[in-house]
């Protein structure tokens, strides 16, 4: 401390100083901000699943939905949207929404277990015909072709998910996600239902072959290594041009310093 | 003279050989021991310099692979996730480059990341001209030089960026299209010339290829080697320092100090490119896919130096107008951005030096810099015009911007379109105040010596700050400020009552002038330093006792404290007199 | 300039440069001596530091030609920070980088530790030619005047000058050909061609994709020779029926013929004008369209060009309809005759009039009723 106090007006160690306090006050906030999210644990002794999936529904859906399904003026109606988007929007977290705002976000964590989404979205399906939860044969992509998947991306998928399917903007706060977390469920139960602004792509636009190959492609994004080093989380030149500046030329510029400092 | 080895007596054969047919020696007695003076913000340019050779090396690598054709092939490289798609030629061989060369993938990295650092560092270098004044005369062609080397860069770079024809590059293309189709009259025109009809062609990507690596490095290199040259005839410009004048240059000869220096940083620099281009990915060509007119893909941008632009692409409201009854289209929306307002920017940039020296009447030469405070207005302007650069290029971002911290774009973009006109102004009225503020600091420094931040409690309870004197650099630094005054206004008339004619002009002049010069804290005179500095020098004797002896406390009292009463002693050497009077 | 900073002119006898080499050390700037000047010790461990950084600097380049015939192209590494990532890049950039590297630090640190460190002044001498120079060079200049004749013989001065303008217009002329219409742009102005496209009446609309398969056919120097094959159970270029499409869904479309025009005239041309997209919304959910009767049961069709400089865009928003440009941000309401919203658009997003074939399938009833795409000065 005395190296420090004795060079403190140095504008180098004061700016040194002033970003390891911001560092510190930082990371403390953020160790504090992070609440514990609910545990809800729900207890329900229904007998069948739909009846099941009703009290579930009741309890955590229909203040905005609707008691039957039907849409208020805070949610959209139900009847029709299948199985497969209760499962979607229930098991990433996305529903039940926390609070309203441009668009429901993925959550790592949510209230229901597999046995519950399964009962909601039987009740659901049983308001209206619309896709079901798609099945293992259907999810399989062991077989697709990956470079067809590849243009089929980039034909329907690239200009809001962004090639490298990192996600991206879209109007008024709302936003394509990144895929890097998707399984191929979530992927195909999006494609199916069209979730929020997403437009749908049913079996008949893309069929289940076509399906699987863009799931495999997505796949193989989320598992690529990266051959030219480190990937700078693949958002494109931004990305890069940030390195640049704070990486490539601090070094330079160090070096430069060094040249200049007269040795001791 | 000392031992000679082998080595040495071939070198001087050669040197007399080389010599009798060049007259080598000649050059070679004035500029071997030619004297450069050493700062890190010198090597800013040298930076430039240097990526530019990295640029160049790897280029001709990659020369030896790339085709640059648009022919469409069907790929079969060792890529897996795009075999047997579509995709022409070029980008068919840049992927074979990345995955099937050894050491491709590298040089390609090489290649971008250097350019990259090479139009970043000619931004800096100016940046460092511009605000120590470098630019003045005799240095003004230098400058522009420079200004066209930037140009030159930014074509390059973009020109580079178009040729993997993958699909960011593409739409990187058909913008550019975009923009040269709505140039008034010739636009159309102009675009099916360049593009050999359509967009995208057959042609362009063939035709961009000789322009990059022949026509714009060709450029380059001539324009570099002047600019070496005038540096070279010119000698380099030096901070103030003690010793420094605007006569001489105090540094290290080129011999073996600033080409070991000089050397040692070439290698440094290209050590660092190599370094990051394996282990840094740029521009990874494989992820977006081949080119087709009808794809895209979210956060499409183009490389930063050209962010700015795209940037106010994107904040311009949508004006256009259709002359009536011919049916002409003027599509203002697209030329203020990409046209109007980059031509403005570089015609002012290049005009600079010589709108400077108009205003301001200065004809001498200048070898020593100015410290930026030293010219608040000068550094107000190029704080304004940075600001405005750097809000088109978050502009040019918004949209990575908005999914990184969970903004709307629209958002963005309103916040922008009114930030653009109010924060420049904004930001030079703060540099000016700062630069006025550092001034006066300075001021202070000179007449009372420089806080040491030790504080003294006197005896009757007074605190003071211990000031000491300046060192002699310190010094030397600050009063090589120069003070300029403003220019006269003219006269309607002269004496003899003919009406002045170029009244107007001068009137303009003499506003601009006062503009410039009209905020200044004055330098104080030597003999207020002389006093100033002394008085400092006092501060510290008072000071100096309390590290050393005990009996400190036998200090009661100091001078200019508000506690200060009638009968006490003013200064310390009088407290000692009254003391030893007791 | 106060005499604070003049020099003094007196070597102070660290370094003794030579005054005839033109420079001498500045005498007032105190010079510290550095460790290596007044320790043979701490000169021998400089030394010894500087020859290390350039043996390692070899090793790298050893290193580099092993990694380089040792590494397979295709293997993967994975390094803590950075993730899986290409073993031979990072090798081969790694001793490349060190390599050279090495070499600039050894150099600074020579100079820096082991080289003089006195700073030493030069005179500058002004730019301008002394007078005897200029006089000369006025002197020369007249007499080449006078000598030529240029100011004498009128006749020869203007017309030297009429030729050295007209000289460079064969240079010009001969860009015209920079463009050379094909048999299929033969006759037509650029505003022609870039108001029409491949689409007519009676055209299907067919989904989009150009993928060749493994099994495309191919000669050997990978020009395609077969026609484009798409997966057996792909919809890649088959044509779509109303009911194929959902409320909300989306499809991006091409021309039937659109395969076989870019086979033909070899680019892809038409492919930039042509694409569209197709989008079904609730009929009541349409507020305008650009023509009466232009949509199939609420299914819509628009370009795919953006109307300010050219993007494809497709980032359509099912529940607000709107259409998002990712390269400007400007957005089109495809609910309200594709009319601008938001950004630096001009121009509303051209509307393709659609119907259905006998068969059932969606068909163009006729091309563009206005320009794709970017604005041009002929535009109107």
């Amino acid at each position: 401390m005395k190296f420090l106090a004795a060079r403190r007006r140095s504008p180098i160690v004061a700016s040194a100083l002033l970003v390891g306090a911001l560092v510190t006050v930082g990371g403390a906030y953020a160790a504090l901000g992070a609440v514990e999210p609910a545990q809800a644990a729900l207890a329900v002794g229904a007998e069948t699943q739909v009846e099941k999936g009703q009290q579930l529904y009741l309890e955590g859906c229909s203040s905005c939905h609707g008691l039957k399904g039907e849409g208020t003026q805070t949610g959209p109606t139900l009847v029709g949207v299948g199985a497969a988007a209760v499962d979607f929007q229930v098991s990433t977290g996305r529903m039940p929404l926390a609070a309203p705002g441009a668009q429901a976000p993925a959550k790592t964590e949510n209230p229901y277990s597999e046995e519950d989404i399964a009962a909601m979205a039987a009740f659901v399906a049983a308001l209206g015909p619309g896709p079901a939860i798609p099945t293992a044969e259907q999810l399989d992509y062991a077989s697709a072709d990956e470079a067809y998947g590849g243009e089929l991306f980039r034909i329907n998928c690239a200009q809001c998910h962004q090639a490298a399917g990192q996600g991206g903007a879209l109007t008024q706060g709302k936003y394509a996600p990144s895929l890097m977390g998707s399984s191929p469920k979530t992927i195909t139960e999006a494609m199916l239902t069209g979730p929020q602004n997403m437009p749908v792509f049913s079996d008949a636009q893309l069929p289940v072959e076509d399906k699987q190959a863009i799931t495999s492609y997505i796949v193989g994004l989320q598992e690529a290594s990266s051959p030219g080093g480190l990937n700078l989380g693949r958002f494109g030149p931004v990305t890069e041009g940030v390195f640049l500046v704070t990486a490539i030329f601090a070094a330079l510029i160090a070096a430069a310093v060094w040249i200049g400092i007269k040795s001791r | 003279m000392t031992t000679t080895s082998p080595v040495e007596k071939v070198g001087g054969a050669t040197a007399t050989y080389v010599d009798q047919r060049v007259g080598s020696n000649k050059f070679l007695s004035r500029n071997l021991g030619k004297v450069f003076p050493d700062h890190w913000s010198f090597m800013l340019g040298e930076i430039a310099l240097y990526s530019f050779i990295v640029v160049l090396l790897t280029g001709v690598f990659l020369t030896l692979w790339f085709k640059p054709s648009m022919a469409e092939v069907v790929y079969d490289g060792s890529y897996v996730p795009l075999k047997g798609v579509l995709m022409s030629e070029a980008y068919d061989s840049a992927l074979n480059i990345s995955f099937d060369v050894r050491g491709g993938l590298l040089l390609r990295q090489m290649h971008h990341w250097s350019a990259l650092i090479f139009i970043a560092a000619m931004a800096v270098h100016m940046f460092r001209v511009f605000f120590t004044g470098a630019f003045r005369k005799p240095r003004e062609f230098n400058w522009l030089i420079g200004v066209g080397l930037t140009t030159f860069g930014l074509l390059a770079g973009f020109s580079g960026y178009s040729l993997p024809d993958d699909l960011l590059s593409g739409t990187g293309l058909q913008i550019a299209r975009g923009i040269v189709q709505a140039v008034p009259v010739v636009g159309t025109w102009a675009a099916f010339l360049l593009f050999d009809g359509e967009f995208p062609g057959t042609e362009f990507i063939s035709r961009l290829y000789g322009v990059h690596i022949l026509l714009i490095p060709g450029l380059i290199l001539a324009l570099v080697t002047i600019h070496l040259m005038l540096v070279w005839t010119q000698k380099h410009t030096q901070f103030p320092g003690p010793g420094r004048t605007n006569d001489n240059v105090v540094g290290y000869p080129l011999l073996p100090v600033y080409m070991a220096k000089a050397g040692g940083f070439f290698f440094i620099v290209f050590g660092i490119i190599a370094l990051v281009g394996g282990l840094v990915t740029v521009n990874p060509i494989w992820i977006f896919g081949p080119y087709m007119p009808d794809q895209v893909s979210a956060g499409s941008q183009p490389d930063w130096y050209i962010g700015f632009l795209d940037g106010a692409l994107r904040t311009m409201p949508n004006w256009e107008s259709v002359i009536p009854g011919v049916g002409w289209t003027i599509s203002w929306n697209i030329l203020i951005p990409a046209l109007v307002i980059p031509g403005i920017i570089f015609t002012l940039l290049g005009l600079y030096p010589f709108i400077e020296a108009w205003v301001t009447g200065d004809k001498r030469e200048h070898n020593l810099l100015d410290r930026p405070r030293n010219a608040p207005t000068r550094t107000a302007l190029g704080m304004m015009a940075i600001s405005f650069y750097v809000l088109l290029w978050v502009g040019g971002a918004n949209d990575i911007i908005a999914v990184a911290f969970d903004l709307s774009i629209n958002s963005i973009i309103w916040f922008l379109r009114i930030t653009l006109i109010v924060v420049p102004p904004l930001v030079f009225v703060v540099t000016r105040r700062t630069c006025l503020g550092l001034q006066r600091r300075d001021r202070e420094k000179l007449l009372h010596g420089y806080e040491s931040g030790r504080i003294l409690r006197l005896p009757h309870g007074e605190f003071i700050e211990v000031h000491q004197p300046l060192s002699e650099k310190d010094i030397a630094v600050i009063t090589a400020k120069h003070d300029y005054a403003p220019l006269p206004a003219p006269d309607k008339a002269d004496v003899d009552g003919v009406r002045n004619k170029r009244y107007r002009a001068q009137m303009l002049r003499h506003q601009l002038s006062e503009f410039f010069y009209g905020v200044n804290v004055p330098k104080p005179s030597a003999a207020e330093i002389e006093a100033g500095q002394h008085h400092a020098a006092h501060d510290a004797a008072i000071e100096a006792p309390l590290h050393e002896y005990e009996d400190a406390d036998q200090i009661h009292t100091f001078h200019g404290g508000v506690l200060h009463h009638p009968g006490m002693a003013e200064t310390n050497a009088e407290q000692l007199q009254q003391e030893q009077r007791s | 300039m106060s005499d604070l900073t003049t020099p003094q002119g007196n070597p102070d006898g660290h370094g003794s440069a030579p005054a005839k080499l033109g420079y001498s050390p500045v005498a007032d700037i105190p010079h510290k001596p550095r460790a290596t000047d007044t320790d043979p010790k701490a000169a021998r461990r400089a030394e010894r530091q500087v020859a290390s950084m350039f043996l390692l600097s070899m090793l790298f380049v050893v290193l580099f030609v092993v990694a380089y015939v040792a590494i397979d192209k295709t293997s993967v590494v994975y390094i803590p920070v950075m993730g899986e990532v290409g073993a031979s890049n990072v090798a081969l950039g790694f001793t490349m980088g060190m390599a050279i590297l090495l070499i600039g630090t050894a150099a600074i640190q020579w100079a820096k530790k082991l080289m003089p460190d006195v700073e030493v002044v030069q005179q500058r001498h002004d730019m301008v030619s002394p007078k005897r120079a200029t006089l000369e060079a006025e002197a020369n200049y007249e007499r080449g005047k006078e000598e030529s004749g240029f100011v004498r013989f009128r006749l020869i001065r203007r017309t030297l000058i009429g030729a050295m303008v007209l000289f460079p217009i064969p240079l010009v002329v001969m860009l015209r050909d920079l463009w050379t219409p094909t048999e299929y742009t033969e006759g037509k102005s650029p505003a022609d061609l870039l108001s029409t496209t491949l689409w007519t009446g009676g055209m299907r609309i067919v989904a989009d994709g150009t993928y060749q398969g493994e099994h495309s056919e191919t000669d050997s120097g990978g020009e395609i020779t077969g026609e484009p094959v798409s997966p057996d159970d792909s919809l890649a270029h088959r044509p779509i029926r109303p009911e194929d499409l959902p409320v909300g869904g989306l499809i991006a479309a091409i021309p039937l013929d659109l395969p076989e025009v870019e086979h033909a005239e070899g680019n892809l041309n038409a492919r930039g004008k042509a694409a569209i997209i197709l989008v079904r919304m609730e009929p009541d959910e349409i507020r305008s369209q650009q023509g009466t009767g232009w949509d199939v049961e609420g299914i819509l069709a628009y370009s795919k060009i953006c109307t300010h400089v050219g993007c494809p865009i497709a980032l359509y928003e099912q529940r607000t309809h709107h259409l998002l440009c990712p390269c400007h941000q400007s957005t089109f309401d495809l609910a309200d005759s594709g009319n601008v919203v938001f950004g630096p658009a001009a121009r509303r997003m051209p509307q393709l009039p659609i119907g259905v074939d006998e068969e059932g399938y969606l068909v163009a009833l006729s091309d563009f009723e206005e320009p794709v795409g970017p604005s041009f000065w002929e535009r109107g």
